[in-house]
């Protein structure tokens, strides 16, 4: 298992490193500093050295890497690093060199309780919150629980919730967010368009209440063929994924969503699904060169979404050729200018309701060169987030909370849908 | 022993000595900041070793963070923390008992084992789960470092009762420690009973076979326990179940039903280590439903992980390349989702696109063009490369498509950028090998861009077309004597092409190529340093004017047509890879042995490993590394094979008694241009493999040396291992 965990910086030095097994030595790191860090060509996140493998993952401008010198299992590897990343934000709220500096003691600590002997323990931040405390966290927590009910709590089946929990207003709320991918080619064809969507969980329920949870299908996980009619609201999940609060068995079984949710917020389940997306947005684009020097661009974008509903920071990333020396941009809502450093135009526009139209044009000049650049053409990136919006049509249809005490509960619900790079047109 | 009294280790003294408590917790956390930096902080030992009485439990971490580094630098001081470690194991608050305990079992010194036994055994029985769960792996760290007390105070039999707990965690954790003592009591001393520690008894050096029994009753509580644990523990489960063989079907569907929940999973390995459950108890399972139901609801959790982090991504995508070439159907209809981003980082973008042309199929063949063509305009140069290259894949695998194929390939020659050029060449060479005479009217184009080439690889196909197609090309003679103008100046696989093409020319066209043939002889025996060229020169000369008959049979022999393998990795070895889906192995595609222990796979090993009687598959897997590599590699060979046998025979006036003998031959000859040759053109081999990672060439070494006596007798080797080689070039 992970014989060993190091943070770099991008200098290749070392800002924490812990020793877990015995295979390993500290100098093992000016290994992957010669090897990963001053090299530039690295392909593979894994690094095989003689026997000795480096698996690492780059956040901003430190590199957390796992040493082991077994045949280990990749993915648990990764995941760990990556569940250590999200540990790190949740205690000193971004993970970069200053602040692995200045939390060197929490790191410590934490890498103490979540890695024993090189195996993953326990690295559920809200239980780990509860023993590992820093001056913040304490003062959010304000009382330090008795650490044998601590310890039965990181062991037992309930891991992620304390049992004493008690709130004198009962509410959950459930965010639904949905992240659009879609690859459009330059002759508008969808090559791909699917959702990756994620039910966030907010809840601030006493006790140890048992929540059931209902979305707008019968889950059609398998395609029965057509012996179950779909009728016309619900949504084909591709795929489903469950915190580890859910009970995949019953899940397994009969298709209900029941669990004990964690205190406060946490994510619930993520899901795929690929059959009847809505797109948000269309986009025309008329891309010409008349000249050598010249490139005209028309772009057409329309809000497809419901009148009553509108997007918000709507950013519009198009390409220009490397050897654009100047771009004059024309737009009806919203602010377009040229950012040369990345050679994209940027179009922002703040909100956009549904039904609207919106049109750029721009003329980008070129410099004359005799050896032409390769310009690789990338994609047209749209941003938005379209509030009470589902691209997949998904919708909660129930969430019901039991408790022993038999208390009423408020719920709300939300949706989003959104893209951050995702949602790619092709042209040209 | 005068310190000096200044410097920074003296102020830390004398702050870890000072009365405040303030002030000792601070300099703890400098000199651990010290130790992180990589300053030797060993002197300060005693100093901070008193400060390990303490309430505050995050002072105590520091110090024992502080123990764990030095204690092996210090192991006479040790002996001053043994008393406060003791005391702490028993401490009221399980915190403590569980951080005393799990810090003294990594101390490595022999001192603190000593009094570590009692505290264990214990911890072991702790009231509390926590206690036990981090005692249980606390038996694994002793036996890293003192086997024998393990066995002395029957750790492992306790933790064999620990898998019965009644709490997840403990059992998770309880098989892990035990499957670590498993691995590591092979590794210890497997063909040797007398461990290298010469102290060791007799009973720890051969604990394996009894050290991790998986029966029915643990196998039940294994399945309760799987539902109930941390997604870590989840996958230590799993990876138990995955060793456990189903005594019958009944158990093994039991077991499939109760794993298949797990695909559910949010932690990515999980997902895979499930997957790795499924497909080891697979094979087992005869019902149809049930086999239906498991590779239906395999596919949706794997087509989700390609949504995850790059690095998680890839791994799965590796594992998927595996999962494909078992069971080719289960993503049947999915390509769509392995078309790269635009932002994926390239060795996430190349393995899709391995995958793509595994599931390319008549009915999606004019999208995944679609989508290489778009990848072929792109910068990266090596995933433009790999992009046409899977035109031509795709090409030699449907041949519905193949025109297309070479349709797109020649829209992208005339973009004329010159790696698109070189490689398209390359490629179109392949697609004229499987479709001999179909596409002709393309070379003269290809001839045109003559000029553009500068890679060996590129011109050698050009030639090799040129050569093959001699008769149908009015300036042949032409164009390859401008190769042959520069013939000194090429690289060897040009100037092997270049002569052969030259006599293929000759043989066609008699009439008009007897000068340049004569030319092309005289250079390659003359001018050139390398024996190849040079044997390969003079077998052509002899038979040209020997037997000019026999020259035609072998020189202008038809070949079979090549095929896109289905597999890149030998059946058995694919077998143990489906073992270990998710572990480096099925990253890699390579058995663990061949990159950890103790390095590469030598023969010796190879011998060992077939010896030991456990168990017969992996004998056989591990055999096959060689044959199936020698398959991979040299394709070839084999192709040979099926050309009419009576007419080599007669060639080689019976010396070649066996193909392969030949192959072998060839292979341990010039090492180092074989590794070259390999190395490009070797569809399988990840590119993101280290250059460690090669290891296939240097283990056939000695095999191939016990058949192969010194090279006597080389003319009808070579015939054949040239013939080969310019087939070589440009397969895969």
């Amino acid at each position: 298992m992970i014989s060993a965990f190091f943070i770099f910086n991008q200098k290749g030095e070392v800002l924490t490193s812990r020793l877990f097994r015995t295979d390993v030595k500290r100098s093992i790191s000016d290994v992957f500093r010669i090897q990963v860090i001053s090299n530039a060509d690295v392909r593979s996140p894994i690094i095989t050295l003689g026997s000795t493998s480096f698996f690492h993952v780059r956040v901003g401008n430190v590199y957390l890497v796992a040493v082991t010198k077994c045949n280990a299992s990749a993915a648990l590897v990764f995941e760990f690093l990556y569940r250590f990343m999200s540990i790190s934000k949740s205690y000193f709220g971004k993970l970069d060199e200053e602040s692995v500096k200045n939390n060197f003691v929490l790191i410590y600590e934490l890498l103490d309780e979540i890695l024993d002997f090189g195996y993953p323990q326990n690295s559920e931040t809200d239980t780990l919150k509860m023993y590992i405390t820093t001056e913040s966290i304490k003062s959010e927590l304000a009382v330090r629980e008795d650490s044998s009910k601590i310890t039965i709590q990181a062991t037992g089946a309930t891991s992620w919730r304390r049992s004493d929990v008690k709130y004198r207003k009962n509410e959950a709320f459930v965010d639904v967010i949905e992240t659009v991918n879609l690859m459009m080619s330059k002759e508008g064809t969808v090559l791909r368009a699917d959702v990756d969507g994620q039910i966030m969980m907010r809840a601030y329920l006493s006790g140890t209440p048992e929540c059931k949870f209902g979305l707008n299908d019968k889950l059609v996980l398998q395609k029965r063929g057509d012996s179950a009619p779909k009728s016309e609201s619900a949504v084909e999940l591709d795929d489903c994924q469950f915190h580890q609060c859910v009970r995949l068995g019953r899940f397994d079984s009969d298709r209900s969503i029941s669990f004990i949710p964690p205190d406060g917020e946490f994510e619930l389940m993520r899901y795929r699904s690929t059959t009847n997306i809505n797109l948000p947005f269309r986009l025309q684009t008329h891309v010409v060169e008349p000249t050598k020097s010249k490139v005209e661009y028309t772009i057409h974008l329309r809000a497809a979404y419901d009148p009553k509903l509108s997007a918000n920071n709507v950013v519009l990333r198009i390409p220009t050729p490397l050897n654009t020396t100047m771009v004059n941009t024309k737009v009806g809502i919203g602010k377009a200018k040229y950012v040369p450093a990345e050679n994209i135009i940027i179009w922002k526009i703040p909100r956009i309701q549904g039904a609207q139209e919106a049109i750029l044009t721009a003329d980008a000049d070129l410099a004359q060169t005799t050896h032409r650049q390769a310009w690789s053409r990338p994609p047209i990136e749209v941003d938005f987030s379209v509030v009470m919006f589902t691209a997949s049509g998904l919708l909660v249809r129930f969430l019901k909370v039991f408790e022993k005490s038999g208390y009423q509960s408020v719920k709300w619900v939300r949706y989003l849908s959104k893209a951050n790079g995702t949602y790619q047109i092709r042209f040209l | 022993m005068a310190a000096p009294r200044k410097g920074e280790n003296w102020e830390l003294r004398q702050q870890l000595n000072s009365e405040y408590r303030e002030k000792r917790a601070d300099a703890i956390k400098r000199v651990i900041a010290n130790h992180t930096i990589g300053k030797d902080c060993s002197g300060l030992f005693p100093d901070v070793v008193k400060n390990m009485q303490t309430e505050d439990l995050e002072q105590k971490k520091l110090v024992y963070l502080y123990l764990m580094n030095y204690a092996k630098t210090q192991p006479e001081l040790v002996i001053l923390a043994v008393n406060t470690f003791v005391k702490d194991t028993a401490d009221p608050n399980p915190l403590v008992r569980a951080l005393a305990i799990r810090t003294m079992s990594v101390l490595r010194a022999e001192k603190i084992l000593d009094y570590l036994a009692s505290p264990l055994s214990r911890c072991l029985k702790d009231e509390n789960p926590y206690v036990r769960k981090t005692a249980a792996l606390c038996v694994a760290k002793v036996f890293d470092l003192k086997p024998e007390l393990c066995v002395e105070y029957g750790f492992i039999e306790t933790l064999r009762d620990l898998i019965g707990d009644g709490n997840p965690m403990v059992v998770a954790n309880a098989v892990t420690a035990l499957a670590d003592i498993h691995e590591a009591s092979q590794t210890v001393s497997p063909s040797d009973p007398d461990s290298p520690e010469g102290s060791t008894p007799p009973p720890t050096s051969q604990p394996s076979p009894q050290l991790l029994i998986i029966d029915q009753p643990t196998l039940a509580k294994l399945l309760v326990a799987l539902n109930e644990c941390s997604e870590w523990g989840r996958i230590a489960v799993l990876s138990t179940l995955a060793r456990y063989k189903a005594v019958d079907v009944q158990e093994a569907e039991h077991i499939c039903e109760r794993v298949m929940p797990q695909f559910q999973h949010a932690n990515a390995a999980v997902v895979l280590g499930a997957v790795k459950v499924i497909m080891i108890h697979i094979k087992q399972i005869q019902r149809e439903d049930l086999l239906k139901s498991l590779t239906r609801k395999m596919a949706p959790p794997l087509v989700t992980l390609i949504s995850s982090a790059p690095e998680i991504q890839w791994v799965a995508l590796r594992n998927i390349n595996l999962l494909l070439q078992k069971r080719p159907d289960i993503l049947a209809n999915e390509m769509r989702v392995f078309f790269c981003k635009y932002n994926d980082p390239p060795y996430v973008k190349v393995e899709k696109l391995d995958i793509m042309i595994r599931l390319a199929n008549a009915n999606n063949v004019e999208t995944l063009l679609g989508e290489l063509k778009e990848y072929a305009s792109e910068v990266d140069v090596d995933f433009v490369r790999k992009a046409v290259r899977a035109i031509g894949q795709t090409a030699i695998k449907i041949e519905e498509a193949a025109e297309r194929c070479v349709g797109v390939l020649m829209e992208l020659i005339e973009t004329r950028v010159s790696y698109v050029v070189q490689e398209a060449v390359i490629v179109i060479k392949d697609i004229f090998r499987k479709y001999p005479h179909s596409y002709e009217g393309v070379i003269p184009v290809l001839c045109s861009n003559l000029e553009e080439l500068d890679e060996p690889e590129a011109k050698a196909s050009l030639i090799w077309i040129i050569g093959e197609y001699a008769e149908k090309i009015e300036n042949a003679d032409e164009l390859l004597g401008t190769f042959l103008e520069s013939f000194k100046e090429e690289s060897y696989p040009v100037q092997l092409q270049t002569l052969t093409a030259i006599v293929k020319l000759f043989l066609k066209k008699p009439d008009t190529a007897q000068g340049i043939v004569q030319r092309v002889l005289q250079a390659a025996t003359k001018d050139c340093d390398s024996p190849d060229v040079r044997d390969r020169a003079y077998i052509y000369w002899r038979l040209l004017s020997s037997d000019p008959a026999a020259a035609k049979a072998v020189v202008l022999s038809v070949r079979p047509p090549i095929s896109l393998p289905q597999t890149t990795v030998a059946p058995a070895i694919l077998e143990e890879l489906l073992g270990e889906i998710s572990s480096l192995a099925s990253v890699y595609h390579k058995p663990a042995a061949t990159f950890i222990g103790k390095g590469r796979l030598g023969a010796d090993e190879i011998g060992r490993q077939a010896v030991e009687p456990e168990d017969e598959t992996r004998e056989k897997a591990l055999q096959t590394v060689v044959a199936g590599q020698q398959a991979e590699n040299l394709l070839d060979f084999d192709a040979d094979d099926s050309a009419p046998d009576e007419r080599r025979r007669s060639l080689a006036d019976g010396l070649i008694s066996n193909q392969t003998i030949a192959s072998v031959a060839k292979s341990s000859n010039p090492l180092d241009e074989l590794m070259d040759l390999f190395s490009s053109p070797n569809l399988s081999a990840p590119t993101a493999n280290p250059a460690q990672l090669m290891p296939s060439v240097p283990s056939l070494m000695p095999t191939s040396n016990n058949n192969n006596g010194p090279m006597t007798s080389p003319t009808p080797q070579i015939v054949t291992g040239g013939k080969a080689e310019d087939d070589l070039l440009g397969l895969f």
